[in-house]
């Protein structure tokens, strides 16, 4: 028995909320058939995907950061939100007039929701779109833009630590003749780190990736080795010291917090995995020489944490079991001591 | 003031030499001067030199009035120097205050320096223009961007339009063509319209270009350049040389009546097509190998996945980091046939890496499917495929798989027969959340010639999925020492947690942990094959699941048959 479908509308009021219940609940046969439902009441396909996949995607991550929701119900979600731009890519066809474009998340990379919603808006302005997916090493992407040649690569990194690897994979798709796009929040407000980074162009969000791509592309690009180098000798000592960086700091953690001495294998590994998280904004604010990379992730940590009771004690004494060990380095002193006055 | 000559004039000058002397003297200076009044700007005595450079400048003429625009400018601006150009010379004047009633302009011939600078510029642009072109035409191995980054490198530096022709292949040529400020062209060519264009055949035929003055333009073909673009002035066609036999040919043209080539020009182009031939032809060698690296490569990826009606399949599969994408891992799965309703699922490990492995990977697979069709179990699979390597391997290689075959049962749940050589054992992840191991073993397949496998069966009730992995997801090394491995235990917890997620959430999830894990260190193949019983319900990750009813009904992805007998 088929029932006509209501007409559907963007404007109805709880929709978002009907939609978010739906990928909550894994309801892949629901979320698809809403999606369909609004493509066959005229709404436009681009609308769809970012007022209301993008958008209840963005409140998704709230939900998880607020604790709220769990990372399994998280995950889930963000498949059957997948599967819902799926349906509304598979319903909509362009044909290509523009030039081709490689899609792809930087190396560890692994939020590809919004790299896929970037490229069924390209598909629909007329790219060529090739998509890699998430997680894409540095050699990978420069062999397939070897053997494909597009006129444009656009990069995601959403967590600042991935910046060294993102500014690898930059300066290698320009030392290869593409020009680069650079997307998301790990490139800092405004994309700020991006330009350092040598991208030639930065987009906060999808639909405005797809302007800039409109026009005056490909930008003028200076020479990618003039921007192929950046860190210094703390960043250096950082990274290579990583490992004993961390073993360290959770050994001082177990004097100065003796309740981690009575933790589980589970919560030892999530703390050293917090405690890891530190080492690694701090050494991605070395590299990009921006204290806000590190103050940033911190005042996000905090909330994390606080939504989950943890008490800011143990975020201030692991700032501090890094910091003493790097009382040598003027810069990481003074990015862990901004962000512990962060920690109240 | 009515004197002729200012030497003549005011008391000072008396007993001094005769004005004729002096003039004479201002003659046989190599300096040009022009003596001019300060009251009128008139001129009142031009020497020698300055005749010889500027004929048209006498007494008595307005100075701004001669044949020299600039000095005319510096005049009426009030500036005390300028610079013009007269029949061919560069000339640079300078105004000297003589007394308060006279002043002179001291002229300069520059020409010589100018040519110099001139030259030195020019040199300096073929450089920067030589070096772009190096560095922006070693950048690439894709021969389409080698021929867009030739011709526009050509239309920023040597013409107004450039036109790339490759060499003739089956009866057509590609060419990509661009016009100074419009968008790239690219297209085929009919080899019997080649011709039409004077020289080109020459040039591609690797016979010597023919000097740009013996090429005439007119004869360019309209076809050649879009029809905006006006009559085509000068028209050069260089070779591109490749390996051993021409990469194809660079075709320029200006417009305008007036427009040429010089010898320099063309000296220049054909060491630039020297460097676009060496990049295009490299470009072409690469693509070759790509393209037979892809016919070899393709039997060797992971394959697409059936979606068997009441099962769920989710496959992964992370080349350790190369270029090439595959390795000693491998995972495959296949559909039911006319005579048997299972699928057959197998995930193995090569020893070994690299091509070398995944060949082997592609025989193993190959076998199997064939043992699929004589509807082998899977214990007897993994016999006969022992036996096989045995016989077959040139080198000593052995391989540890897992095979099963998956079946529907009552209530949507999923049965499956799983036969392991040597490799992990399967995880099942339950509704409740736990872990549990499939209770199959075996010995490896292709070492000793006499195998034991104990097979085990397990049943998924709708929700719970079964893991399938290699050992490059337990071994991967990494956590905080950046030397531990990620270990069973850990794998356990991440599957544990992947409670209530669909199959395809369930293994990216662990894919990532795994590779937060290994923080971008070295990495072994890593290949998970999940088979899950997909959920009868929209069965909820929340307290209080939405749907009441256990068996909410999905159409379209359940048989009409089943709903029936659940009704």
């Amino acid at each position: 028995m088929t029932v006509p479908a209501p007409f559907r509308s963007l404007d109805d009021p709880g929709l978002a909320g009907e939609y978010l219940r739906l990928v909550g609940d894994s309801d892949e046969h629901g979320a698809v058939r809403l999606v369909c439902e609004l493509l066959d009441a005229g709404v436009a396909p681009q609308r769809i995907m970012m007022d209301l996949i993008a958008a209840t995607q963005a409140r998704v991550g709230e939900l998880w950061a607020a604790n709220e929701w769990s990372v399994a119900r998280e995950h889930a979600a963000t498949a059957i939100s997948e599967r819902a731009l799926a349906a509304v890519a598979t319903r909509t066809s362009v044909k290509p007039y523009r030039g081709s474009i490689t899609i792809a998340c930087v190396d560890g990379e692994w939020h590809a929701l919004p790299v896929r919603l970037l490229a069924e808006m390209l598909r629909l302005d007329g790219w060529r779109v090739d998509f890699l997916g998430a997680n894409v090493p540095g050699q990978h992407l420069v062999t397939h833009l070897h053997q494909t040649g597009p006129d444009a690569i656009a990069l995601s990194c959403m967590i600042a630590t991935r910046l060294p690897r993102a500014h690898a994979a930059i300066t290698a798709c320009k030392a290869a003749g593409v020009p680069v796009i650079a997307g998301g929040r790990g490139f800092g407000p405004g994309g700020r780190y991006a330009q350092a980074l040598g991208a030639d162009a930065w987009a906060a969000g999808a639909e405005e990736a797809v302007r800039r791509l409109a026009r005056n592309w490909p930008p003028h690009s200076p020479d990618p080795q003039l921007s192929a180098f950046l860190g210094d000798e703390e960043y250096t000592y950082v990274v290579r010291q990583r490992g004993a960086l961390i073993s360290t700091a959770m050994a001082t953690l177990a004097e100065t917090y003796p309740r981690v001495r009575d933790y589980n294998p589970r919560q030892l590994d999530a703390t050293t995995e917090d405690m890891t998280h530190i080492v690694d904004f701090l050494a991605a604010a070395l590299y990009v020489s921006e204290t806000q990379i590190f103050t940033d992730f911190i005042e996000w940590t905090a909330a994390v944490l606080e939504a989950r009771g943890v008490p800011p004690v143990a975020l201030r004494v692991g700032l501090e079991a890094v910091r003493t060990q790097l009382q040598d380095f003027p810069t990481a002193t003074a990015m862990l001591t901004a962000g512990t006055q962060l920690v109240k | 003031m009515t004197a002729q000559s200012p030497v003549t004039t005011g008391d000072r000058l008396v007993d001094t030499p005769a004005p004729a002397l002096l003039r004479a003297a201002l003659d046989a200076a190599s300096e040009a001067v022009l003596l001019c009044g300060a009251a009128d700007d008139k001129i009142l005595l031009v020497n020698a030199a300055a005749s010889a450079l500027v004929p048209e400048l006498r007494p008595g003429l307005a100075a701004g009035a001669g044949p020299l625009p600039g000095l005319a400018a510096a005049i009426a601006a009030g500036q005390d120097s300028f610079t013009d150009e007269f029949a061919g010379r560069h000339l640079h004047g300078q105004r000297r205050p003589l007394g308060d009633d006279h002043y002179g302009w001291y002229l300069r011939d520059r020409t010589d320096e100018v040519a110099r600078a001139g030259a030195l510029q020019a040199e300096r642009a073929r450089t920067a223009f030589l070096a772009e072109a190096g560095r922006r035409l070693s950048a690439s191995l894709h021969q389409g961007r080698c021929l867009r980054i030739t011709a526009e490198l050509a239309v920023a530096h040597l013409a107004d339009a450039a036109i790339v022709v490759l060499p003739v292949k089956r009866r057509q040529s590609m060419w990509v063509r661009l016009v100074a400020g419009g968008p790239v062209d690219e297209g085929r060519l009919r080899e019997n319209v080649l011709p039409d264009v004077p020289g080109l055949v020459e040039v591609l035929g690797g016979f010597p270009p023919i000097p740009s003055k013996w090429l005439d333009a007119a004869q360019a073909p309209d076809w050649l350049l879009p029809g905006d673009f006006g009559p085509v002035g000068a028209l050069l066609v260089t070779p591109l040389p490749g390996n051993a036999e021409p990469a194809g040919a660079l075709i320029l043209a200006r417009r305008g009546a007036e427009a040429q080539f010089s010898p320099d020009d063309e000296m220049l182009a054909r060491i630039f097509a020297a460097r676009a031939g060496a990049a295009i032809s490299a470009a072409g060698l690469y693509r070759e190998q790509v393209d037979t690296t892809a016919v070899l490569q393709a039997d060797l990826l992971p394959p697409e996945l059936p979606q068997p009606d009441g099962i769920e399949l989710v496959g992964s599969y992370q080349a350790a980091k190369e270029a090439l994408r595959i390795g000693g891992d491998f995972y495959d799965v296949f559909g039911p046939t006319e005579h048997s309703s299972d699928t057959v699922i197998a995930l193995g490990d090569v020893c070994g890496k690299g091509p070398e492995a995944a060949v082997l990977t592609g025989k193993v697979r190959q076998t199997l499917r064939a043992l699929r069709l004589v509807e082998a179990k899977p214990d007897e699979m993994l016999r006969v495929l022992n036996q096989a390597l045995l016989q077959s391997a040139r080198q000593h290689r052995f391989v540890t798989m897992v095979v099963g075959s998956v079946s529907r049962a009552d209530h949507g749940r999923v049965r499956l027969n799983l036969a392991t050589g040597g490799h992990p054992p399967p995880l099942v992840l339950r509704t409740d959340g736990t872990v549990e191991e499939v209770p199959t073993s075996g010995t490896l397949i292709g070492a000793v010639a006499r195998t034991v496998v104990h097979p085990a069966e397990v049943e998924l009730a709708p929700g719970e999925l079964c893991l399938l992995y290699s050992d490059g997801l337990t071994e991967a090394r990494g956590g905080p020492t950046g030397a531990e491995e990620y270990g069973e235990a850990r794998l356990r917890d991440a599957l544990s947690g992947c409670r209530g997620m669909p199959g395809a959430a369930a293994v990216e999830r662990i894919r990532q942990l795994v590779s937060d894990w290994v923080h971008g260190g070295a990495r072994d193949d890593i290949a998970m094959l999940a088979v899950r019983a997909p959920d009868r319900t929209q069965l909820s990750l929340r307290t209080g699941a939405r749907n009441a009813s256990p068996f909410a009904l999905d159409a379209p992805r359940r048989g009409d048959r089943r709903v029936r007998q659940r009704s």
